[in-house]
């Protein structure tokens, strides 16, 4: 018998979350290098560490390649982020190379847009058909009328083309349809964004309360890691959720609310923490503005009352806000991810943000960090054209808290339907399905019939590429080099991505995608370095770092810095008073409310019941279920419905139904998972699945997309985001 | 002699199949078939729930059924900690291993013979933890020699709750389950 190694053993075991790093060095050569002369036919394995794309959390990453063959993902101990361990997603990133619906090569479109019928062209015609048809629109209508819409640090290259060729439409659904309120009602409170990845501190945290967030479904790595830490910790978890989540069932606390009322009872949690004179008082004090008015206008808010808005037992309400008190300034309410819930998002947010205030936690142990990030210095590229136009998405600043760097999505969409303030006519695409990612897919094919060019860059063939003209296959993460990676996180770093393994077919990366077409619009000069590489050691050089030691090893890390206030981070609030705005004047000034209030949500019709939707651990958005290993552990989606109502329905555990919308919009089939996890006001599903791309022939109509059952969405008048969880379904069965 | 098991805390797990993924794709588990799976457990009424979630695979019993009824020799106690292993080229693929395991762990490979999980002995030889424990993203697992007091699993089930899966079955298996 071989003796085992019990030292590697500890060690390895010991290296659980904060001492990753001391695993050391990792042992590897990268592709190419002299071990295997970059002979793929010779047999051996090597290693390439770079980070992962199968979520926008980019957790570093260890690829191994073994006779020629990608074998398997790992994490890279050194990285921050993931401290060694990829979530599922990660792990089985080898199904994205391997995914058999990948796009091979460029496409233009020969039959009516959506038939999905294409001639297979060269870049090169792809290129001159773009370049022609951007040129025209350009002389036409003006730069402004070309929208570019990425997702995810891959998209970085060819944003630098669209504004070199004056666009200043840029855009990501990451603001409008996702975390946009949380940012906004944040920055109005403390004067600071939360960021991604989330400034949390889970991991040291006494008490955390989580809103509608389903931590353990929803896998960002680093969060998930510090959730699991929290349960060593016995930490208090209060779980907010019409649907008993996974966290749920870690939860000392879980508040069974009705979906559309948090508002209710984030403010009677304020309320309690003042009347009971549980709240930092010392801190509201010397750091808050306008706290008498926000304790006047809550005091109406009695847990009594919230029980019967929210459903939720008044002595439950009462008992959990004491816990979140107990644990002061260690504890906080989770600002959560996906919150374009109902339409007044950000003001949900903002009461979210200011129980945070009366815990007097921010940027405090347990609550908050201040993050830090590795300063790279940009490359020195030439200034971009100025804009002669007003941006078309937020014609006279309507949502005065509209992001500008990702834009409103929703509102492009809507400037491109009616051509006011003035013609919208490309849409250049990369690595976001918008049709799965807007609501309301009608009004983003009304949008897309008034285009010239619709052009799709992505790995594989998504719902908008089925619109496009153009369809430009990339190859993934695996197969090339991308930008320097350095989130704000608690520890400064940087990451770099590095091909692992070469494109199967005519793929290419969107670096070179990018140079290519800016060199076809005649802006070559944008990009005056050669390969990637130039670029990437140009800033990694500039920075003062080793190029050849981030290749080696993949990430490097910076001096840590303080990141609480117990650590020297200093007490402050980039608010126009400069204070904690318990009152805001910014939001009266602009007629909006100043303090939170709290409005009834529209009740369902009878029969109906509120849809709402969430993540899957094994997938991320729509991008993932033709991913043959990830479609190997969930193949479909299901719908949850209270087991007493399905049982009202006749339906049982994986029956097939059909879920019709208030607007008679009518699902895919869909699974039955008839369980007692769930409220029986609303059904739940997870996003991505029923996919309508025939071209994504392996999972091709398999599930319900709750995108296609999202027809009604309410416009956040501060911000513009989209509330989605505003559209009711009631059963059809199948016949 | 080491024995090898794993203990699992359900406390921690989430349920979110890294476990899965990473054993498909360290030992190449061809598609539609797995080493590994998740259970979940829920018993109550809505909102008063509890929940179970626990990552299953081979028990790596002590006692196995699955060898004791192999016609062929195939299935046997490796000397590496007494995983239970199968020899793959001398298996027929009669499955009567597989309606002997109390726990539906094994299968029949495409290529024709019983497989199933490993402990990721291949790894373990040159000191590595099994694929799915060092994976997994909650920390939820432990892998280790039972017969050592102080190991880390020794440690776990001495100061925690905890059950095994259908022990009634007289299988002694060597997974634990952290309650
Ligand atoms: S969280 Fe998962 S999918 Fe996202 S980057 Fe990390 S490993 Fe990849």
């Amino acid at each position: 018998m071989k003796s085992f190694s019990r030292r590697k053993f500890l060690q390895i075991s010991s290296a659980t979350f904060a001492s990753a790093a001391a695993l050391g060095t990792i042992n590897h050569v990268t592709k190419g290098s002299k071990l295997f002369a970059g002979d793929k036919t010779k047999t051996g394995t090597y290693q390439v560490p770079t980070y992962c794309n199968l979520c926008f959390w980019k957790c570093g990453a260890i690829a191994t390649v073994k006779d020629g063959k990608l074998w398997k993902i790992e994490g890279n101990p050194l990285d921050p982020l993931s401290n060694g361990r990829l979530c599922p997603r990660g792990t089985g990133g080898v199904g994205a190379y391997s995914d058999p619906t990948r796009l091979k090569s460029p496409l233009i479109r020969t039959g009516a847009r959506g038939n999905e019928s294409w001639k297979v062209v060269t870049w090169d015609e792809a290129f001159n058909y773009i370049a022609d048809k951007l040129n025209t629109i350009k002389a036409k209508h003006g730069p402004e009328a070309v929208a570019y819409f990425s997702h995810g640090i891959g998209g970085n290259f060819i944003k630098h083309t669209f504004k070199a060729f004056g666009t200043p439409h840029i855009f990501a659904p990451s603001f409008a349809q996702c975390r946009g309120p949380r940012e906004v009602g944040f920055e109005l409170t403390f004067g600071d964004v939360i960021g991604s990845p989330e400034r949390t501190d889970i991991k040291n945290t006494k008490c955390m309360a989580l809103i509608g967030s389903h931590l353990g479904e929803n896998m960002h790595n680093s969060q998930v890691q510090e959730l699991s830490q929290a349960v060593e910790n016995g930490a208090s978890i209060i779980v907010v959720d019409p649907r008993f989540s996974i966290v749920a069932g870690k939860a000392k606390y879980y508040l069974p609310i009705k979906p559309g009322t948090d508002m209710a009872l984030l403010l009677t949690w304020s309320n309690i923490l003042i009347k009971e004179g549980l709240y930092d008082k010392e801190y509201s004090e010397k750091y808050g503005i306008g706290f008498e008015q926000f304790a006047a206008e809550v005091s109406q808010y009695t847990p009594e009352w919230a029980y019967t808005e929210t459903g939720v037992e008044a002595k439950l309400i009462i008992e959990s806000a004491r816990e979140l008190a107990r644990y002061k300034p260690a504890s906080f309410i989770h600002p959560g991810r996906h919150v374009t819930w109902y339409g007044n998002d950000a003001q949900r947010s903002r009461a979210i943000a200011l129980l945070n205030a009366l815990l007097g936690n921010w940027n405090h142990k347990g609550a908050f960090w201040q993050p830090t990030k590795m300063p790279i210095p940009p490359y020195p590229y030439p200034a971009y054209p100025e804009a002669v136009m007003p941006r078309a998405d937020n014609p006279g600043k309507k949502y005065p808290w509209a992001g500008e760097e990702e834009g409103l999505t929703n509102g492009i969409r809507e400037a491109t339907i009616t051509g006011n303030p003035y013609p919208i006519k490309s849409w250049v695409v990369y690595a976001t399905n918008l049709m799965n990612a807007l609501p309301n897919q009608q009004e983003t094919l009304k949008a897309i019939q008034n285009l010239d060019l619709l052009v799709t860059i992505d790995v594989i063939p998504s719902e908008i590429a089925g619109y496009s003209d153009v369809v430009l296959p990339e190859s993934t993460y695996l197969e090339r080099y991308d930008d320097l990676h350095s989130s704000p996180f608690t520890t400064p770093f940087l990451g770099i991505r590095q091909p692992v393994i070469d494109s199967p077919d005519d793929q290419k990366p969107n670096w070179w995608i990018a140079k290519q077409l800016a060199g076809k619009l005649g802006l070559g000069h944008y990009f005056p370095w050669n390969d990637i590489e130039d670029y990437l050691k140009f800033r990694v050089d500039k920075a003062g770092l080793s190029y050849t030691e981030l290749k080696e090893k993949g990430i490097i890390l910076g001096a840590k810095k303080p990141v609480y206030i117990e650590e020297g981070v200093e007490e402050k609030f980039n608010t126009p008073s400069g204070k904690v705005e318990f009152y805001s004047t910014q939001l009266a000034e602009k007629g909006f409310d100043p303090i939170p209030k709290y409005e009834k949500p529209e009740e369902p019709p009878v029969g109906f019941m509120r849809l709402l939707f969430g993540r899957s651990p094994v997938h991320t958005f729509s991008m993932t279920q033709s991913n043959p290993i990830l479609q190997d552990m969930i193949e479909e989606n299901e719908v949850w419905i209270n087991i007493d109502i399905a049982k009202q329905y006749g339906i049982k555990n994986g029956d097939y139904i059909k879920l019709k919308n208030q607007d008679g919009m009518v699902s895919n089939k869909v699974k039955v998972k008839a369980t007692e996890r769930i409220r029986t006001d609303c059904v739940f599903m997870t996003h991505g699945f029923g996919h309508q791309s025939k071209a994504l022939f392996n999972t091709y109509q398999k599930g319900a997309s709750d995108s296609h059952l999202v027809t009604k969405y309410k416009t956040d008048p501060i911000m513009g985001g989209t509330g989605m969880n505003i559209n009711f379904v009631t059963i059809v069965r199948e016949a | 002699m080491a024995r090898y098991g794993m203990v699992i805390d359900t406390l921690k797990c989430v349920g979110c199949m890294d476990c899965v993924v990473a054993c498909k794709t360290e030992n190449e588990v061809p598609i539609g078939y797995n080493r590994d799976w998740i259970s979940y457990e829920t018993t109550g009424k809505f909102p008063s729930l509890h929940q179970e979630i626990r990552s299953e695979r081979c028990n790596q019993c002590d006692n196995p059924p699955c060898v004791y009824c192999c016609p062929c020799g195939a299935s046997h106690i490796s000397e590496t900690g007494g995983i239970v292993l199968v020899y793959e080229d001398k298996c027929s693929g009669c499955k009567a291993c597989m309606a002997a395991c109390p726990y539906g762990a094994r299968y029949i490979h495409p290529e024709g013979f019983a497989s199933k999980c490993t402990f990721c002995i291949h790894r373990v030889e040159t000191g590595e933890l099994p694929a799915c424990v060092s994976v997994c993203p909650t920390y939820c697992m432990s892998f280790g020699d039972l017969d050592d007091p102080q190991s880390d699993v020794s440690k776990l089930l001495a100061s925690r709750s905890n059950h095994s899966l259908i022990p009634e079955a007289g299988t002694k298996p060597q997974i634990y389950y952290l309650t």
